[in-house]
């Protein structure tokens, strides 16, 4: 059987086409798994895993504890609210001591862009990035294509545009490099404040006109506005992004054509996204939530069969 | 060093008719049983076996299904490279029925195990047989015997027993290859 070609993974940017589909293939058959009687199996059963998360978190760490758990690997988490990390202590002091539990892999997320492959560079355990600021989300983006892939049978050819704050989305860099390396064509969509400059070097186009990025898609991936990260105002109102930026169902319906919409959560209903398009058979956010458990089985089962073999 | 021909074509298609015939014996109009055909190759077994049962001795709604059993293997991180899973179609009810688990070559008993285990993940079924094409006995690594066997073969641990099927090779065989490692 083909193997990963990296030993972690810290973003979509050092994988290689082979993988995703390595990936998604392994996902099919852990999608089988979770949809058993029994949604479980040994695979994992002598490896430990930390869930550090830096960052609040609700969907990604449900998706990877549940993953870990279908997988019977044991699980130690870990959340910087009640840890030493208020104290003063450094993110290398913090796992060196988690992995002197005997630890087999990692899964962080982390503020600062690049303390992923920071951490990978500096400690001795399998490293998974489940966010790491502004810069990359892998396992989102592995997901949005694999739940495109599911949808529409590939998503080499397929017209995605992302709309929203593109500026401090991590989920939108890796959706960018993802749906790129697999062949489809990419657009972003969102106010120019939100929008980073000299975007279109990813290989992506800017499309300021939010219905006409409509008219040209197969699949719309409407980003969450992201308040937490904005140190000062990027749009006048929300009223405003909501008037030019937000799907509402009649503007899905003027479309002459049936396109899917996905949102990698948390929703702001009412702002990017309408509550009935959320709740229309069009939207494919609850797959997507589905997805993630089995594109986490798969990234968690591939890594760890990489793991330095147990001692004879 | 030339593979030796174990079993040609002609003398396949007897043993398999003689392990429907058993299977016929066994559990009658098949009413509850269920012939599970283990990934990858046992499937073929499992193909023919059905072919056989539903065609010439007009056994009405055969129930089967294959199961995977990568995810369950005891040597996941233990053999040089991860192995290929195969999808399952496990869509029949397998609460209280008698399982006949289907595989091509018994080797160390290893894949039965995990296939026991893997079963588990889809109810409780009442009983579990074990059908097996070519029986490497003194080979076992588990106390797992066959019900059912067409050709016990000795074979040295060195050896690879290799069965090929008309679908995919030229013709129905089964080959020792001596020294395969």
């Amino acid at each position: 059987m083909k193997e990963l070609s990296v030993d972690h993974l810290l973003g979509i940017k050092y994988l290689k086409e082979d993988d995703l589909h390595l990936i998604f293939e392994t996902a099919d058959h852990f999608k089988e798994v979770i949809n058993r009687p029994i949604k479980k199996v040994p695979s994992l059963r002598d490896v430990t895993i930390a869930n550090l998360f830096f960052e609040n978190s609700t969907r990604t760490k449900l998706s990877f504890e549940l993953a870990e758990k279908r997988l019977s690997a044991d699980i130690i988490n870990f959340s910087a609210a009640q840890s030493s990390v208020k104290k003063g202590e450094t993110l290398i002091d913090t796992v060196n001591n988690i992995l002197a539990m005997k630890v087999d892999m990692v899964i962080m997320r982390h503020p600062n862009p690049g303390a992923a492959e920071f951490l990978s560079k500096n400690v001795d355990a399998c490293i998974i990035n489940a966010g790491d600021g502004t810069h990359e989300h892998p396992t989102q983006a592995l997901l949005d294509a694999y739940s495109i892939r599911e949808r529409f049978g590939e998503v080499a050819g397929k017209r995605i545009v992302i709309v929203g704050d593109i500026l401090h989305s991590r989920v939108a860099l890796s959706n960018i490099f993802a749906l790129n390396m697999l062949g489809a064509e990419v657009k972003v969509c969102g106010p120019k404040s939100l929008l980073p400059k000299h975007i279109e070097s990813l290989g992506v186009k800017v499309e300021p006109d939010f219905k006409k990025a409509l008219r040209w898609c197969d699949a719309v991936n409407m980003l969450r506005v992201q308040n937490e990260r904005m140190d000062k105002s990027y749009f006048p109102s929300i009223r405003e992004y909501t008037q030019l930026y937000g799907l509402s169902l009649p503007l899905l319906k003027s479309l002459r054509k049936e396109i899917i919409v996905l949102h990698p959560g948390p929703m702001n209903r009412g702002v990017e996204i309408s509550s009935d398009v959320a709740d229309s058979n069009q939207a494919i956010i609850l797959d997507q939530v589905e997805n993630g458990v089995a594109i986490r089985m798969a990234v968690i089962y591939l890594l760890a069969s990489k793991l330095i073999k147990p001692e004879a | 060093m030339q593979p030796k021909l174990l079993l040609n074509a002609h003398q396949i298609d007897i043993l398999l008719h003689r392990l429907a015939c058993q299977l016929i014996e066994n559990h009658l109009d098949f009413s509850n049983c269920v012939l599970i055909g283990l990934q990858p190759r046992g499937v073929n077994v499992l193909n023919k076996l059905t072919h056989l049962l539903t065609t010439v001795y007009k056994v009405p709604a055969l129930q089967s299904g294959k199961l995977d059993i990568t995810f369950f293997r005891d040597d996941f991180r233990r053999s040089d490279k991860p192995h290929a899973a195969s999808s399952s179609e496990m869509n029949i009810p397998i609460e209280g029925k008698d399982i006949v688990f289907i595989d091509d070559v018994l080797y160390t008993g290893r894949s039965i195990r995990a296939a026991l285990t893997a079963i588990e993940s889809y109810g409780r079924p009442k009983s579990i047989e074990l059908l097996a094409l070519i029986d490497r006995r003194f080979s076992r690594d588990l106390p797992i015997q066959p019900d059912y066997v067409g050709r016990q073969v000795d074979a040295l641990q060195n050896d690879k027993v290799t069965v090929e099927w008309s679908e995919t090779h030229a013709v129905d065989a089964v080959f020792l290859l001596k020294d395969h490692l």
